[in-house]
């Protein structure tokens, strides 16, 4: 779909978007290279990172019969991906990955701003009693994991629902605790968290970028 | 980023391509909701949507009805029959009533050509057309438009004919505005009593010959004739109507063998249609109801989802 330019209202050259942060129009990639800040997390952590996270699930869970692995759109799909693959390298079999998008089902869905834009979701697998994985990337609030659990329970009944996510960074405001974590990042309000991965950023990394203002939490 | 900020939908004209392809897009995640077990989403939970219609309708009210409830909307009926507009009330008055209930919507069909953008003065709500008059049906023209393009994969490029009263539909009217923003070939075909004298600087090609309507199209698209909306007859007889430009499997021959074939609905089968087209394994009449449901839960969505920025409509 062909986007416009926030501020002219004119139709963009395809590849191009209008950057809040910068206030000019410029390309995804472009604008990744400019967030500045600390890198936590670089492509071998976050490879051994999951590597580990697929060993704790197939571990908690003795094998992984009745798993099925949930990405929450966007960038848990393709960890859930990569972790299918690698409990593939573990067990020799294969986990179904199936994707959710929440928008639907957040809570601040009136109060955010112009409509977010609707993902598709793709659950292909029955999940009645299955042991599901919810993969995502960064733990924030909870409450897009409340979303999530919502989501999926209106696909059946689960046996059982876990959470995987690369990073926590803490500032939980419901009562919702990860299972398997990449890495556990305490931050401060100041600071934002940025995942990049191959598939869709075009690099593993992950960023904490310093703000001169405090978030507004979603 | 495209984002819709409109409070109303009331035509097809006052959209761009962006706004279009962006209702189009977000069906496709809607359309996925429907075909869930349990068709219900929390988006629109606590919103308020009134079903305002004027004139008779059973998919257009019941489609609207079904987009809202599975969003989890609060949806409510009025009619005109039944309503105080037949104890005189004005539509002004009607919709000052309404609106001191704070509806979050209100879905309007009225037999008067505008009487959705006059409403959308009266009430701080979004108003959506659900067909005014002999003017536009918009949200007919955006199934049409998904279902064109799921069928044929594009819109751009396709030569769709419009074949029957063209001068009482609103359908046609919303239909040619989409189609031409999107790109496609439109040709509107009818008996020449049927074909507005100026419909041409629309930017369609007009025939009076069904063969030449549907030789080289992609879609046939049958449109009802619209008796309720005629003072005089303009036809010798429906037989003769039926002979000359009901659409047959015998005059189907002609056309592509990948053509499809629509119906805004209600069809007059025998009239504009014959049984057999209509059950046809070319026809998509019965799917363009299923992605009506998808299109419009996609703009009760894009319009009641969000935030908008007071000043931007």
């Amino acid at each position: 779909m062909q986007l416009l330019c926030d501020f002219y209202a004119l139709p963009l050259p395809e590849g191009l978007f209008y950057c809040k942060r910068n206030g000019v129009c410029m390309t995804k990639e472009k604008e990744n290279a400019e967030i500045q800040g600390h890198v936590i997390m670089d492509a071998a952590a976050i490879n051994r990172g999951l590597k580990r996270i697929a060993h704790e699930i197939v571990e908690q869970n003795r094998g992984v019969e009745d798993l099925v692995l949930v990405g929450i759109l966007k960038r848990g799909v393709p960890l859930a991906e990569r972790l299918a693959e690698f409990i593939e390298e573990i067990e020799g079999k294969k986990v179904p990955v199936v994707k959710i998008d929440i928008t639907l089902y957040r809570d601040d869905l009136t109060t955010l701003g112009p409509n977010p834009i609707v993902g598709v979701t793709e659950i292909n697998v029955p999940i009645e009693d299955k042991v599901i994985v919810l993969v995502d990337d960064v733990l924030f609030t909870g409450r897009t994991i409340r979303a999530a659990m919502d989501s999926v329970m209106d696909f059946g009944r689960p046996s059982m629902i876990q959470l995987a996510v690369l990073v926590d960074r803490g500032h939980r405001e419901l009562p919702i605790k990860a299972d398997y974590v990449g890495k556990n990042t305490p931050t401060s309000l100041r600071e934002n968290v940025h995942v990049f991965l191959k598939e869709i950023d075009g690099k593993n990394q992950v960023i904490i970028e310093k703000l001169n203002h405090e978030i507004k939490k979603k | 980023m495209t984002a819709w900020t409109k409070k109303d939908l009331l035509g097809i004209k006052d959209l761009s391509v962006e706004e279009l392809e962006l209702i189009l897009t977000t069906a496709d995640s809607f359309k996925e909701v429907s075909a869930r077990d349990i068709k219900l989403v929390p988006a629109l939970r606590g919103k308020t949507v009134i079903n305002f219609f004027y004139e008779p309708s059973t998919r257009t009210k019941m489609s609207f009805e079904v987009a809202a409830k599975r969003l989890s909307a609060a949806t409510y009926g009025l009619s005109k029959s039944g309503s105080s507009l037949q104890k005189g009330e004005t539509l002004i008055d009607t919709i000052l009533n309404l609106e001191a209930m704070g509806p979050d919507l209100i879905i309007l069909r009225h037999s008067a050509p505008g009487a959705p953008h006059l409403i959308s003065k009266y009430t701080q709500a979004g108003v959506v057309n659900a067909g005014d008059g002999a003017h536009e049906h918009p949200t007919q023209a955006l199934l049409d438009a998904y279902t064109m393009r799921e069928k044929k994969g594009k819109i751009k490029g396709l030569n769709v004919s419009l074949i029957g009263d063209v001068a009482h539909s609103r359908v046609v009217r919303s239909n040619i505005f989409l189609l031409n923003k999107m790109g496609a070939n439109v040709t509107v075909c009818g008996p020449a009593t049927y074909l507005p004298k100026d419909i041409a600087g629309l930017g369609v090609k007009v025939t009076t010959k069904v063969d030449e309507a549907i030789e080289d199209a992609d879609v046939i698209m049958m449109l009802r004739i619209q008796l309720e909306r005629q003072g005089r007859k303009s036809l010798p007889s429906l037989r003769e109507y039926f002979d000359f430009f009901g659409m047959t499997e015998k005059k189907l021959e002609r056309s592509k063998p990948d053509a499809i074939i629509m119906h805004p609905g209600p069809m007059n089968r025998g009239v504009e249609i014959d049984s057999s087209v209509a059950e046809g394994p070319r026809s998509v009449i019965l799917e363009q109801v299923t992605n009506g449901v998808a299109v419009r839960m996609a703009i009760l969505y894009l319009l009641l989802g969000g935030t908008r920025n007071e000043d931007t409509n």
